[in-house]
């Protein structure tokens, strides 16, 4: 029995080990090997000297900064709304704004490209298409969400009779704001802020589809010299420097957010007083524009042909018809996608499953040294650890280039961080009496683990399952950099090709395929958030 | 006054006048706190209106109607000193730092807190606390204060020091009050008129003697504190005798009830003694009937078992309507 146990256990440790171990480390040192040995260094050294690197670094931060003050001032009224007032659909916006957080990033790209169209800003002298505009749009679309929940959480745990105090001693509501909201606010603003940063620093395929060759980042650049042309030594030093920025801000972020932790005070929750129609009026057009608009003209450009009126499926229906420019047809992309998907949440669920066993019952150590250690993979960028499994998975002794796999187990790789953030704090959650419970009724420990633990466990892995499931059906970064099969390829490398591409025909398809794409996508989620929600499982992403 | 159609108050017809200090007593939930609010701008009412010397403030917002309200937990803005916390309302008004420091030092001082101007909130104690929110009301130097169970928080001892304090200071200042407490003796104590409020409506307002004498409801005499409510029969009998013409409940004003010796009165058994505020209260049967009696133990004191006479003064009876 005690051997049994020593056995399991061992298994829980290794099992996470090994994959973290091979998948993500291994390939991270082979980066940081390559990049600062000998050749490496040089190319690391010289890089500064060119002006092309120098223009792409400083476009890289300035998009990044400028994206995440976008965000914060499009989403503070939002959070303002959602955290201090009482309206019908609440619950219903705080959902809604949360999809386009999960959206596949080539969708949102090709969405803003046909809002763009749409409006008349994809050629001509207001053209938005290629610009530091358009990646600046669907920056703030995408973390719009972001603020939205974080700040908007910590504002609901704020106590409101600090403001109302204010008020009554002769403050309008602008001077509470700035006086007493605002100085406990904006630790969580900041935290917020420093993700959103991170995010817009690390985004791939939004810049791929938006920017065109003239508006490279860090990331795409890697991207180009690693699979365009072929230069892994450039690609190194590049994916070297962005490592080392995304290092750093992972390191600001933790600070901020520990200190978030400490000012957060929850307090009574009275109930909250009712909208105004003005507030409510202005930040549903607000967030309509921002969030609601891309969405509403991709699908309706799914459903239309250019010049010619009225609806039409064609374009669905063209899914499952073969074109040049794809190995498969898209519908076979989308299959290969949802096969992937389900092979990737599967194996989160397994890894994150054990490591969230070995966080909450392991010893100190090894727990604490898991709970990070598998988080990595979500600090680092998508193109890190892509690239990284280029090249270190491609070469003896670990040579995967014909593994069909490689696939699903980089989406597993991101998909883990997902489930342990689910699973781990469900598993702190359970009250101890529970067990103590059991234990008085005369449940050994493996039977209170079996009737207590792992069927409140189960409805947490099944929540981190959707998610990983999302996660690998939009996945894009990492998967464009592993080995091909033209006949694996997923949707949304699927759906880039074809938005790279010029004529109707094969734009209209592109449309359609993201609608399918971000339904299968934003419903998963949903679902799976509707129903995680109703249970006792933890944690937020 | 009315939240998601289901009225909070309603029909609430409330004076109070410059210098006077108004007590809104009642049970937790009858709506005292959303008078406060409604009264000070953070809710809107439904219908009704709110006055200031013939002017409707009705649709003026919070800031401007110049009251003060003091809240159960103090609210303290943490990431402020006691200093920033007192002068906020001076620093709103745009005072200059050298009036405001004088201010805030002069409304410390009326609350016995000179020289806590650079102390942490956060270091405080409770009724430190309470006193900091209390001088940052003041130092705003409000036309009409509203305190919210401001000592609500505190323990009985704590809260009753603070109460004797917080009447003299009310005094002094003569500023218009509204209290809110569920604490008759803390209303008792603070009030120049109670106000007794039930289900959303004032059930009684009056003088502290006034409503002591003739509560007028059951609801306003067990606020108040009466404890002997008797059940009368059809023909307006109970264990007493005949205490009215028909079937109600009565109050025996414990003020008006004396116990004597065996003979006197109605004759009755001590079934337990008590003590409220360390004075005795004998807790006697006339037949299945407990009436709680102040016993004064100068006069004879009484042990559990004796048998003694229940004296009823001629005041004792008070009808009251449900």
């Amino acid at each position: 029995m005690i051997r049994l146990r020593a056995a399991l256990a061992a298994v829980a440790v290794l099992v996470p080990a090994a994959f973290l171990g091979v998948f993500f480390l291994y390939p991270v040192g082979s980066i940081l090997v390559r990049g600062l040995g000998a050749d490496g260094l040089d190319r690391l050294i010289e890089l500064p000297g060119r002006a092309s690197f120098r223009s792409v670094a400083w476009f890289t931060l300035w998009q990044a900064v400028v994206s995440t003050v976008l965000t914060v001032v499009v989403a503070l009224p939002g959070a303002h709304l959602l955290a201090r007032r009482r309206f019908r659909g609440r619950s219903l916006l705080r959902a809604a704004a949360t999809v386009p957080f999960v959206l596949p990033t080539v969708v949102v790209g090709g969405a803003f490209l046909a809002l763009f169209e749409r409006l008349g800003l994809a050629d001509g002298p207001l053209r938005l298409t290629r610009t530091a505009w358009a990646i600046l749009a669907a920056h703030v679309f995408f973390n719009v969400a972001v603020v939205l929940r974080t700040v908007g959480t910590f504002w609901e745990g704020l106590d409101p009779r600090a403001v109302e105090q204010a008020r009554v001693l002769g403050a309008s509501p602008a001077q509470a704001f700035r006086w007493v909201t605002w100085p406990r606010l904006w630790p969580a603003v900041a935290a917020a802020s420093s993700i959103v940063f991170l995010f817009c620093f690390t985004s791939f395929g939004v810049v791929l589809v938006l920017g065109g060759p003239t508006r490279a980042t860090l990331e795409t650049e890697v991207w180009r010299h690693a699979v365009f042309r072929g230069d892994l030594a450039s690609a190194t030093a590049l994916a070297l420097v962005q490592l080392a920025a995304v290092v750093a801000m992972v390191v600001v972020t933790n600070r901020l957010q520990r200190r978030r932790a400490v000012t957060q005070r929850v307090v009574r929750r009275a109930l909250p007083p009712r909208a105004s129609g003005r507030l409510l009026a202005g930040n549903l057009a607000l967030l309509g524009v921002v969030l609601g608009l891309p969405i509403a003209v991709l699908v309706e450009r799914s459903l239309t042909r250019a010049n010619v009126g009225g609806f039409t499926l064609d374009h669905y229906g063209a899914l499952a018809d073969r074109v040049n420019l794809l190995p498969v047809s898209a519908l076979g992309a989308l299959r290969n996608s949802l096969v992937f998907a389900v092979v990737a949440a599967g194996l989160a669920v397994l890894v994150g499953g054990l490591a969230s066993v070995v966080v909450v019952h392991g010893r100190r150590a090894v727990a604490r040294a898991f709970d990070l250690g598998m988080m990595l993979p979500l600090g680092a960028s998508a193109v890190t650890v892509g690239f990284g499994m280029l090249i270190a998975l491609s070469e003896p002794p670990l040579d995967f280039r014909s593994s069909r796999w490689l696939v699903p187990v980089a989406h597993a790789l991101i998909g883990v961080p997902f489930v342990m953030r689910v699973v781990v704090p469900t598993l702190r959650g359970i009250d101890v009496r529970l067990r103590e419970a059991a234990a008085t009724l005369g449940a050994t420990p493996a039977r209170v683990r079996r009737e207590i633990d792992l069927p409140i466990a189960a409805r947490a892995l099944a929540v981190g399952a959707g998610f990983s499931f999302a996660v690998s059906l939009g996945e894009f970064g990492a998967t464009s950099f592993l080995p091909r099969h033209p006949d694996r390829l997923t949707a949304p490398l699927a759906l880039f090709r074809l938005l790279s591409q010029p004529g109707d025909a094969l734009r209209g398809q592109a449309m359609a395929l993201a609608v399918v794409l971000m339904l299968v996508t934003a419903l998963s989620v949903l679902a799976i958030e509707g129903w995680g929600r109703r249970g006792t499982v933890r944690g937020d992403l | 006054m009315a939240f998601d159609g289901e009225p909070v108050l309603s029909g609430v017809d409330l004076m109070v006048a410059r210098g006077e200090v108004v007590v809104l007593l009642g049970p937790s939930g009858c709506g005292k706190s959303t008078l406060l609010r409604a009264v000070a701008g953070l809710e809107q009412p439904l219908a009704g209106r709110v006055l200031w010397d013939g002017e409707d403030l009705t649709d003026m917002p919070t800031h401007q109607r110049g009251f003060g309200l003091v809240f159960q937990d103090h609210a303290l803005f943490g990431h402020r000193d006691v200093a920033g916390n007192v002068a906020f309302g001076l620093r709103v008004a745009g005072l200059a730092a050298e009036a405001r420091a004088h201010r805030v030092a002069r409304s410390l001082a009326l609350v016995g807190l000179e020289g806590f101007e650079g102390r942490r909130v956060d270091t405080l104690s409770g009724g430190e606390a309470q006193r900091v929110a209390l001088a940052r009301s003041l130092a705003a130097a409000p036309r009409l204060l509203m305190l919210d169970e401001p000592l609500g928080s505190l323990d009985r001892s704590l809260r009753e020091r603070l109460t004797a304090e917080l009447g003299v200071l009310l005094r002094r200042l003569g500023l218009a009050a509204l209290h809110v407490t569920h604490d008759h003796d803390e209303a008792f104590a603070l009030a120049d008129r109670i106000a007794v409020l039930g289900a959303g409506r004032i059930d009684r307002i009056g003088t502290p003697d006034e409503v002591w004498d003739d509560p007028g409801t059951v609801h306003a005499a067990r606020c108040l504190g009466h404890e002997n409510l008797v059940g009368l029969d059809d023909a307006g009998r109970c264990a007493l005798g005949r205490l009215g013409s028909g079937p109600g409940i009565v109050l025996l004003r414990s003020d008006s009830l004396s116990v004597g010796a065996p003979g006197e009165g109605v004759s009755a058994v001590v079934a337990a003694t008590s003590r409220r505020s360390g004075r005795m209260v004998a807790h006697v049967l006339v037949g299945d009937l407990e009436v709680r009696v102040p016993v004064d133990e100068s006069i004879h004191g009484v042990r559990v078992g004796d048998p003694v006479g229940l004296v009823m003064g001629h005041d004792a009876v008070v009808p009251l309507s449900s």
